[in-house]
């Protein structure tokens, strides 16, 4: 079976301070995986690895059996939505997106319908970015990582900035994208995020998966109902 | 090299260039500058001359902070750009033409309207040579700007090597020849100032325009060594070659760092 996304013993360290310590993960097709942890677990740093940002020291890294590093090509199977937006001030908004849709030539390319789902107007996009809300370049962010038919999604605290509603629209995208086999990796500080999207939970510390299952299997384990409180009983016992 | 991903990338950087700020000011002054320094020499070589301490100086400097605010600027948008399927050489190559060629073609509009407008006929010469030294400056400054935005994570950082690396050339180095020359000065010293002179891209510009203005009483000290030692043509050819490995040098440097990046 072809996994979205495979990663076997990944190391990385930055300046001899190991970040990462041998993480084996596999993402299933049609499952949302929300990786969580504290502060300085190594989130970011895994999901760079994956993209091709960092390069691991060692261990292995494959986008549906195309290995992750020199060759970009295997990125055109993955959206990803990072944490921080920062696009050009000066083109806008619609400009931003055809620029990056010119980068992905031949893929299926859902940017109007994902725009209007998300509540990003035909107006909006066409303002420069520098005169965009927090939250309009949030959306804009959004559209940019679920236009594609990439069948794996990378999202790095997705609904920062957006409003109840909006927050809403981009959860009900990425069930629908769940739904059509997509293989999600979540990362949120917001637990009823995670509770309300996530099907496998995924928690690292110091660079150590320490907890790696269904959302029952943690309950099982923490004895916990809530996934909040799961997560403070597994910080608890790393502690 | 121009992959279509490199040409779209190109594109994008020079769409957000032409509408920044910086990159009209830039233009607007050295306008202002040119034509006001063509209009009150008459429009002769003295006018090219007065342009060289805007070349030497200004166009470097401008470059320079530029260049490294402008990468510095763009780093989150370049990790989003990585996550696209484009590679680090195209990107990296892209973004540097992006900005250093629509600088470039700035400079040579900006000087070159003003010395078209008022130049007379012997203005020519000194002026292509102006307008080759400006771009190739531009190029230099631009590359060592990059290397800095790739060396250093901390935009405040990168920015204050980049402005040493400037100071370094347009101020230091004189005070460093100018030691050298006097504490050794019972020495043979004209191969040592050559290839001194080869490690300064501003020296080399100003070698290489005042070579064409042939104002020997400007030349300065590591001027005159070059012209003495290759004559005119061939000190040009080095000069202009010399700028060149700067601007080619810094650039790969930077490739080389980009390319084994941990953003």
């Amino acid at each position: 079976m072809m996994h979205p996304l495979v990663i076997a013993g990944l190391v990385k360290g930055f300046d001899r301070m190991p970040v990462l310590r041998g993480v084996d993960l596999t993402l299933e097709p049609g499952q949302v995986t929300a990786l969580v942890g504290p502060n300085a677990a190594g989130k970011s740093t895994l999901i760079k690895c994956v993209l091709g940002l960092v390069r691991p020291d060692a261990g292995r890294i494959d986008v549906f059996n195309e290995p992750a590093g020199a060759d970009p090509h295997y990125r055109r199977f993955i959206g990803y939505m990072p944490q921080l937006p920062r696009f050009p001030d000066n083109l806008t908004g619609q400009e931003v997106l055809d620029f990056l849709a010119s980068l992905r030539a031949g893929q299926d390319d859902r940017a109007i319908a994902v725009a209007e789902a998300i509540g990003l107007t035909v107006e909006t996009l066409a303002r420069p970015v520098r005169t965009l809300s927090g939250g309009s370049r949030q959306k804009l962010n959004a559209v940019v990582a679920l236009r594609y038919d990439a069948p794996l999604l990378i999202l790095d605290e997705p609904t920062a900035s957006l409003d109840p509603l909006s927050s809403g629209h981009l959860k009900d995208l990425v069930r629908q994208r769940k739904d059509d086999g997509t293989a999600v990796l979540l990362t949120s500080h917001v637990m009823a995020e995670v509770e309300e999207l996530a099907d496998r939970l995924v928690y690292l510390v110091e660079g150590t998966v320490r907890f790696n299952g269904s959302m029952d299997e943690l309950r099982l384990v923490t004895g916990e109902r809530k996934v909040e409180r799961a997560i403070a009983q597994l910080m608890r016992q790393a502690a | 090299m121009t992959t279509p991903a490199f040409r779209r990338v190109l594109g994008y950087s020079v769409r957000n260039l032409v509408r920044s700020r910086w990159i009209v000011g830039y233009g607007i002054l050295l306008f202002l500058v040119a034509d006001a320094l063509f209009r009150f020499s008459g429009g002769g070589p003295r006018g090219a001359a007065s342009l060289m301490n805007v070349v030497l100086l200004v166009v470097p400097l401008v470059s320079v902070v530029f260049g490294t605010l402008h990468f510095s600027g763009s780093r989150e948008f370049i990790e989003l750009l990585l996550a696209q399927p484009v590679g680090r050489r195209t990107l990296y190559t892209a973004l540097y033409l992006g900005l250093a060629v629509p600088a470039a073609l700035v400079f040579i509009a900006a000087v070159g309207i003003p010395a078209l407008m008022h130049g007379g006929a012997g203005l020519a010469r000194p002026m292509a040579m102006t307008l080759l030294t400006g771009v190739l400056l531009t190029l230099v400054f631009t590359s060592l700007a990059f290397l800095c935005g790739v060396r250093f994570d901390d935009r405040a950082r990168g920015l204050g090597m980049a402005l040493l690396a400037w100071f370094a050339a347009v101020v230091v180095y004189d005070g460093l020849i100018l030691v050298i020359t006097t504490v050794f000065r019972q020495y043979p010293l004209e191969k040592p100032l050559l290839v001194l002179t080869l490690a300064n891209p501003v020296d080399l510009g100003r070698v290489l325009m005042l070579m064409t203005f042939d104002v020997a009483a400007l030349m300065g000290y590591t001027g005159a060594v070059f012209s003495r030692f290759l004559g005119t043509s061939l000190g040009i050819l080095i000069a202009t070659l010399a700028l060149v490995a700067w601007a080619v040098g810094p650039a790969l440097l930077g490739l080389r760092g980009f390319q084994r990046k941990d953003f």
